[in-house]
């Protein structure tokens, strides 16, 4: 192989990954309007949100160094809106009960799946895929009709119970069990441990990735609810803040950056401490068994 | 040459065979063991039926729910596609015809099915583009990272920058009039016209790329190395090695990535809904819209027969999806 051959390979590549790179920071532009528009003063969002808001024809402007940076927003968000942290703790509430839920729920019901073997395990299981596959339009209707009775509706259970029982994590965590040496758990067996001692001292830990997986996944996946709280919540007050952002008319641009990106600092949180398991949970989810 | 092999051979792919190989023997030991212990202590204590209850105790509390929350329901909501929604009375298909005559269902079935064919190949022939490229860098963790972003935004925090985009004053329309691409003084209005149908494309697309991505990487990657760099050797070309040898492979992540972009799709209602609010520019009417009006309305027959009907379309679909790509 010629130098000359390996050079022009090399060239290639660091173009190949320039472009890639800057289509890459396009991609999370958004995030630095947010953070530009959270800092930037009254004065200066007016100047350049203005015909937005008054619908003149003619382009906005923006700079993503506002010349006077200010608190501001950030000050009233925090000490002058309570509405904003009933609405956050909405949120925060619905996701972590959820996710508890799916946690006690979903995992031993993958661990029966993919560790024993029972009459009807298969139909079973291909109904949870058929489950999992279903999108809320489908599913809308059932729910309603099962929270009606419940009396649920318009109360958070209307969101977390319905989706506790979620078949998603079950099929995730599924895999992971799936991949577990089945001389360990005979092993288990033979020197008399009980079944419930094998799940939480074996399965348990062993599948603490394909568990995590499915907490990121689920984590980014309810925080950013719309269609169920907005068919089964009429109370503003129980909304979560996903419903309750785009409520802010741009009149109160600074408000509305500044709610958005204290929306954004809990998904950022999990996306960058579980960004392994999170791209772990999207390949395990197409892996088909 | 060696080097470059010895250093490039992951060391991940090497322990998974062996992990497969020491399941192997230690799964038939066990079975070996199991055989003339277990059956034994079986006998002695009799209790071969405690197994039976062990996994309905882990199943239960998930199965139940299931029952209670989805499957029962779900049956009343097939039994209410048939009769009529205050009275109860026996209405055959009538519910049927209603939905398929009603004007409302028809833009919508159109505009969700002319999405998911621009979305679809796009997306997902986009992903397999640059999966190709980035799997032929080193170091790509930054980079995927980046593209996976979007995921952990917020719908509800982006419905700003869309604004400011794609409105009338918009960037968008700046950045096009710059060029000359349009004429001075001619706003379009993206959000309100027929091309908010391209905003939600975009919207999709930008969301879900990563995640394609991540998926056909795995799917590249799960291409033994050997397989392609053997290629190389012969004097294949990178495109050549791509096309001949990596991408034949890849046959189930196709079927798996469609499936998961198909359904993915479905949730571009969060998007349409936050930017353009309850009825949207008709090009961007979707299913959950016309979902949602129904059931402000309470006219829950017509969303019985349309949940039953769009469902046992889905299901087809995914069953047709897995007989023309399951390998």
């Amino acid at each position: 192989m010629g130098s000359k051959n390996r050079m022009k390979k090399k060239l290639q590549k660091a173009l190949i990954k320039t472009v890639l790179l800057i289509t890459g920071v396009l991609f999370c532009a958004p995030v630095l309007f947010l953070l530009s528009g959270s800092i930037m003063s009254r004065y200066e969002l007016n100047q350049s949100l203005l015909p937005l808001m008054t619908g003149q024809e003619e382009l906005i402007t923006w700079v993503f160094f506002p010349r006077y940076p200010t608190f501001e927003h950030y000050m009233r968000i925090l000490f002058q809106t309570p509405q904003f942290f009933v609405v956050f703790w909405n949120s925060m509430k619905m996701v972590c009960l959820i996710l508890a839920g799916q946690f006690f729920i979903a995992v031993p019901a993958a661990w029966a799946f993919a560790v024993y073997s029972f009459r009807g395990r298969k139909f079973l299981f291909t109904l949870y895929i058929v489950l999992m596959l279903m999108p809320f339009q489908v599913t809308m209707l059932s729910s309603y009709l099962v929270l009606n009775r419940l009396e649920m509706l318009n109360t958070h259970g209307a969101i977390i119970l319905p989706a506790v029982f979620s078949a998603f994590p079950v099929f995730l965590i599924y895999r992971d069990f799936c991949n577990l040496p089945k001389g360990l758990i005979e092993a288990a067996r033979i020197d008399g441990a009980r079944e419930w001692t094998i799940f939480c001292r074996i399965g348990l830990p062993l599948a603490s990735g394909g568990i995590l997986s499915a907490g990121v996944l689920g984590f980014l996946e309810y925080w950013s609810l719309i269609e169920q709280p907005l068919a089964f919540l009429e109370d503003q007050t129980l909304w979560p803040l996903s419903l309750y952002l785009p409520e802010i008319g741009p009149e109160q641009a600074g408000y509305s950056f500044v709610a958005a990106v204290i929306t954004l600092i809990p998904a950022v949180f999990v996306f960058l401490t579980g960004r392994e398991y999170l791209e772990q949970g999207i390949t395990a989810s197409a892996v088909k068994g | 040459m060696w080097k470059r092999l010895r250093r490039k051979s992951p060391k991940g792919r090497q322990s998974i065979w062996q992990s497969e190989k020491t399941d192997g023997t230690a799964g038939r030991i066990s079975d070996e063991i199991k055989r003339i212990f277990v059956l034994n202590r079986k006998e002695r204590r009799g209790s071969s039926g405690r197994k039976s209850a062990v996994w309905t105790a882990f199943l239960l509390p998930s199965f139940l729910g299931v029952t209670v929350f989805v499957l029962i329901p779900f049956l009343d909501v097939v039994r209410r596609s048939f009769v009529t929604a205050v009275t109860q009375e026996w209405a055959g298909i009538n519910n049927y015809r209603n939905v398929f005559e009603n004007q409302a269902f028809r833009l919508a079935i159109h505009n969700t099915v002319r999405f998911t064919a621009v979305c679809l190949p796009l997306l997902i022939g986009l992903g397999l583009f640059l999966a190709a490229f980035l799997s032929r860098l080193k170091q790509i963790q930054f980079i995927k990272s980046l593209y996976l972003f979007p995921l952990a935004m917020p719908a509800a925090t982006v419905v700003l920058i869309w604004k400011m985009l794609f409105s009338k004053q918009g960037f968008l329309n700046g950045a096009l009039i710059l060029p000359g691409v349009l004429p001075e003084g001619t706003l379009l209005d993206f959000m309100g016209t027929g091309a908010s149908f391209w905003v939600l494309v975009f919207s999709y697309v930008w969301k879900n790329l990563g995640y394609t991505m991540v998926l056909w990487l795995a799917g590249i990657f799960a291409v033994p190395y050997d397989m392609s760099e053997a290629a190389r050797v012969d004097g294949a070309s990178e495109r050549q090695v791509f096309w001949k040898v990596i991408f034949p492979n890849l046959k189930s992540s196709l079927y798996t990535i469609t499936v998961l972009s198909f359904l993915n799709s479905f949730k571009v209602f969060r998007e349409a809904y936050l930017v353009a609010g309850s009825y949207p520019h008709e090009d961007m009417y979707l299913l959950q819209h016309l979902f949602n009006n129904w059931f402000v309305n309470l006219e829950l027959d017509k969303m019985a027969a349309a949940a039953v009907c769009v469902g046992t379309v889905l299901f087809l679909i995914i069953l047709l999806l897995q007989k023309l790509w399951k390998v």
